[in-house]
């Protein structure tokens, strides 16, 4: 029997080739000494400028990779998209966490770049997988970089921590997926998609070992998106990673998780919505109910943002219970959405952490709209946004969400949604009430509160603390202009959602045309 | 023509935020003037026949989704559009005369309000509407929350929390009647035009009416419905808290109107009498609330809650005479809650509190104060001779034809109203000054904001047929889609 190569169709694998090269290169120019920071930034910059640009010229296509196991479609590259966009958000915002208390003196920027890049390369082929492998390895490849991503702290006791736990749930959650697919190839013969949709019959409760299998997966893929009751790790982890990657995890992640979560449960388990439409419209359900209330009593506010993530999960998870075109779209709108509101966050917690001594309390943000409006605007329209108040792209993606849930008769879901984002509006509006009604927490830090340095746990000594701290100012008017920038964006898209909406409407024809 | 009325405060308080701090307040109170001298131009070219839409806008907004932006004004909407726009001229001018600490964010809020207030009374899109309701309320957050006194963060979270949870509950209401609405493979459309020309099945109805109806009555707020009243009423700066009480509650009643009479008739009907019996609980409740109260914010408050219910009594009449009524008492109320709120503030300046225990004798060297405070008061009462008379009247007569015994009950709530407005009127202007309080006459500032409101007040008492007049073919028209 004679090998027959695939054809390889490199237009269509070109965003991958891209970052993949882009990582390359970054761990390259990571060797130089001087300038090193400028030069890594610059480069993984044209990487993922590079990248996005590629998936851009790729859109309206949809066509099959490598023999079937990538599909290039609107859905994937949408989400790549997304994930490409946090990442480039993160540079600036590392900037200094890297080069000074958080990274072994002046080694760290090839190194963190180059996993952060890793990630997104993960991400690319998960929302891209359509088979069971490639779906597999894109999860890990994009999970074990975080995992060191979130120790990478090495001087923070909270961040190693982090990074440990993360390690521990991550592996459990991969393990039960990985479980769980082993289990949907023998009840259905077959990795691919495609063949799995053919393979399942029309009920999943005829076959035991793929009704297994499928449990085992949602709950993997849940881990992965934090869906309430496989959350408990989040708060931890997101308080405790340096916020930079708090904050790229917190978005993109998402992103891609939910592209190959629309791709898995909609085209290969297609024929049988009906039998995990009400298992998925509970889980989003406790999502929703138990992110909120967890929220309420946080005085982190990367714990805080850590619970809204369970719940804005939960939400999201909605547009994939509607089972619709509708319901892709409001996912995908949100995810967009989700983006700037969160981005324009964890960006203003990140500068306050630098610039008070009250790490991620909510201290740290009082009193700032009297004396930075330029930070209390964009963390005041994020919050909005978040709740989901008009005017803002929040508003927009809830109204999706709703619309979805309604058309798909999950009426009692939508329900489900307005009543978390009232439980919601307390958390949302304590955060503006200590921007704009408390004034400045005054009285000294606390010293326990996330920035005790410690001597060394990692490989730093005190010469490379004390040449850490030399490095690199705050480089503050990058960061400002782009957490402006994504504030700005969320109230245009909630005054003129059609440029968005016309982006993410592909991603719903992307699935129609697969089932087509 | 709609467009430059909505966007037109928009504009100016967003040009306000990044001006000097000084220009902070003339330049809003000319951009209001503006505003409301299109909204005169736009009543008085208003054509009184029709009962349909005048001036529409309709553009496509989302229409993936079916959502609308879809403007209009009709005999309902038109005063309350010209009392939005004077209510704010008025608050602007005040406010910019006493300067409030960081002016710029005030202003900015406050323009933002107009914009959601006057966007809810101009809405035709269910959706467009709703989103106008729940945004009138940010800036109000803001208000309350930064320039407010007391426990003012709880005051406004509290406030907010509240009313935000009937609001997004009329969310998924408003988003099912589209979706249920839908003919079979049909475009979803929020326009309340296609919505009234697809009745839902009643079943449907029933439950979306009541989170309509849940909405509204928080908003307005009706009792038992009115726990965010107190704290939120304690806490706001006294203009700020004249707009809350005397048009957001409006929003609620017109909302009623323009949405759930068209849109649910059947529940309408099913409801009818429930609401009838709320309304009327809420006259009796805050009239003897308002006269067992000594804050004086509080008084006019639970008036408020009385006065609210007289409205929604003449809407859930479902006769002509009661709607018409209840269309011109909203204009009424408002006009008359803002000067009451402005003399409040007045009163607590010279006394240095809210309390009636520690107030008298204001008129003492203060003759026009007393005699416009005392036409406000008046017209609080409903005197035969005022257009609340009128109002009520016509609310009453309504109401007799469809529930005589609530009607009698009713009646009672106005001779209460005479007791409680006539008593605030003599413990704050006659009796004893307090020691240590003197008795001013209104300076130009506050005289400027005043005499023109309490002329506009007297203007309404001698020509109350217009508004009625102007009201009749578009109420006639919501009446008539419950009676078919």
């Amino acid at each position: 029997m004679s090998f027959q190569a695939p054809d390889i169709d490199y237009a269509g694998l070109s965003p991958v080739i891209a970052l993949t090269a882009g990582l390359v290169a970054v761990l390259l120019v990571g060797l130089i000494g001087r300038g090193q920071r400028v030069a890594v930034s610059a480069t993984s910059l044209v990487a993922y400028l590079a990248a996005a640009g590629l998936s851009i010229w790729q859109f309206g296509e949809n066509k099959e990779l490598v023999a079937g196991a990538l599909r290039v479609d609107e859905l994937g590259l949408i989400a790549t998209l997304i994930a490409i966009g946090c990442a480039i958000f993160v540079i600036p915002l590392s900037w200094r966490e890297e080069a000074s208390d958080d990274a072994p003196g002046p080694g760290g920027h090839g190194e963190f770049q180059g996993l952060l890049m890793a990630s997104v390369l993960g991400m690319a082929m998960l929302a891209m997988a359509q088979n069971l492998v490639i779906f597999f390895v894109g999860l890990e490849l994009l999970s074990i970089p975080l995992y060191v991503l979130c120790g990478s702290a090495l001087r923070r006791r909270a961040s190693l921590e982090s990074g440990l736990k993360y390690l521990i749930i991550g592996a459990l959650g991969s393990a039960t997926l990985l479980y769980g697919l082993a289990f949907i190839y023998g009840g259905s013969g077959s990795t691919d998609f495609d063949g799995i949709r053919a393979g399942i019959g029309s009920g999943l409760a005829d076959d035991p070992l793929v009704l297994i299998g499928v449990a085992l997966t949602a709950a993997g893929l849940a881990f992965k998106l934090s869906i309430a009751p496989f959350h408990q790790w989040t708060p931890d982890v997101y308080q405790g990673a340096p916020t930079p990657v708090t904050a790229f995890m917190a978005v993109a992640t998402k992103a891609a998780a939910f592209a190959v979560f629309a791709r898995f449960f909609e085209v290969a388990l297609g024929p049988t919505v009906g039998d995990w439409q009400p298992a998925l419209a509970a889980l989003a359900a406790v999502s929703i109910l138990v992110g909120n209330v967890g929220a309420l009593t946080q005085s982190s506010l990367k714990r805080l943002l850590g619970y809204s993530g369970i719940a804005q999960a939960g939400y999201m998870l909605v547009g994939i219970v509607a089972a619709n075109e509708i319901g892709i779209q409001a996912l995908f709108f949100y995810l967009a959405a989700y983006a700037f509101m969160n981005m324009a966050a964890f960006a203003v917690i990140t500068i306050r952490e630098r610039e008070t001594g009250f790490g991620d309390d909510i201290r740290q943000i009082q009193g700032l709209g009297r004396e930075r409006p330029a930070l209390a605007w964009p963390m005041t329209i994020a919050m909005l946004g978040l709740a989901g108040l008009p005017g803002t792209a929040g508003f927009i993606g809830k109204l999706y969400l709703l619309e979805a849930s309604v058309a798909a008769d999950y009426t009692w879901l939508g329900v489900a949604i307005v009543i978390g984002t009232m439980i919601s509006l307390a958390y949302y509006l304590r955060v503006i009430a200590a921007i704009w009604m408390r004034p400045a927490y005054l009285a000294d830090p606390t010293p326990e509160s996330g920035h005790r340095v410690l001597p060394a746990i990692a490989g730093g000594s005190p010469e490379a603390d004390a040449l850490a701290s030399g490095i690199g100012g705050v480089r503050c008017p990058v960061i400002i202009g782009l957490t402006i920038a994504a504030a700005i964006a969320t109230i245009f898209f909630g005054i003129i959602p059609s440029p968005l909406v016309d982006f993410v409407s592909g991603a719903g024809e992307a699935i129609t045309t697969a089932l087509g | 023509m709609l467009n430059v009325l909505l966007w037109l405060p928009v504009a100016v308080c967003v040009a306000v935020a990044v001006m000097p701090k000084r220009a902070a307040g003339p330049v809003s109170v000319i951009g209001s003037l503006g505003t409301l001298g299109l909204a005169i131009a736009l009543a008085i070219d208003f054509d009184s026949g029709i009962p349909g839409l005048q001036y529409v806008v309709d553009e496509s907004w989302i229409a993936e989704l079916g959502v609308r932006y879809q403007l209009g004004i009709d005999g309902i909407s038109l005063f309350l559009v010209v009392m939005t726009a004077l209510l704010w001229t008025a608050c602007f001018t005040w406010a910019s005369f006493r300067s409030p600490e960081r002016p710029r964010n005030f202003f900015l809020m406050l323009g933002l309000a107009q914009f959601g207030t006057m966007g809810a009374f101009l809405a035709q899109d269910l959706l467009l509407f709703v989103a106008f309701f729940d945004l009138m309320l940010i800036p109000f957050f803001f208000l309350i929350g930064s320039y407010g006194t007391g426990d003012r963060v709880r005051a406004t979270i509290k406030m907010m929390v509240y009313t935000l949870v009937g609001s997004l509950l009329m969310l998924v209401a408003a988003i099912a009647t589209a979706v249920l609405a839908a003919p079979d493979g049909g475009e979803i459309s929020f326009a309340m035009a296609d919505l009234r020309a697809n009745l839902l099945p009643e079943g449907s109805q029933d439950w979306i009416f009541c989170f309509f109806g849940a909405a509204f009555l928080v908003k307005m707020p009706s009792f038992p419905l009115h726990g965010w009243l107190v704290d939120a009423y304690r806490a706001a700066p006294l203009p700020v808290l004249a707009l809350l009480s005397g048009v957001l509650s409006k929003v609620a009643a017109y909302g009623f109107l323009r949405v759930v009479l068209p849109i649910y008739p059947d529940a309408t009907v099913q409801f009818q009498d429930l609401i009838l019996v709320i309304a009327t609980a809420s006259i009796l409740y805050g009239s003897v609330m308002a006269f067992t109260q000594t804050n004086v914010r509080l008084i006019a408050g639970y008036s408020s809650i009385a006065q609210l219910g007289f409205i929604t009594l003449g809407i859930f009449s479902l006769t002509p005479d009661g709607a018409d009524g209840a269309v011109l008492q909203m204009v009424n109320h408002a006009i008359v809650v803002v000067p009451t709120f402005l003399v409040i503030a007045i009163l607590y300046e010279r006394f240095g509190t809210d309390d009636l225990r520690g107030m008298g004798g204001a008129a003492k060297r203060a003759p026009v104060l007393a005699a416009m405070f005392l036409i406000v008061t008046m017209a609080t009462l409903a005197m035969p001779g005022s257009a609340n008379f009128i109002g009520e009247f016509y609310i009453l007569n309504g109401l007799f034809d469809s529930n005589t015994a609530l009607a009698v009950v009713a009646t009672a709530g106005i001779a209460m109203a005479a007791f409680y407005a006539l008593r605030m009127f003599q413990l704050t202007m006659h009796n004893r000054l307090p020691v240590g309080a003197e008795s001013r006459e209104v300076g130009w500032r506050d005289g400027v904001v005043l005499i023109p409101l309490v002329g506009v007040i007297i203007a309404m008492a001698f020509f109350p047929g217009v508004i009625i007049e102007h009201g009749e073919a578009s109420v006639q028209d919501k009446i008539g889609a419950v009676a078919e």
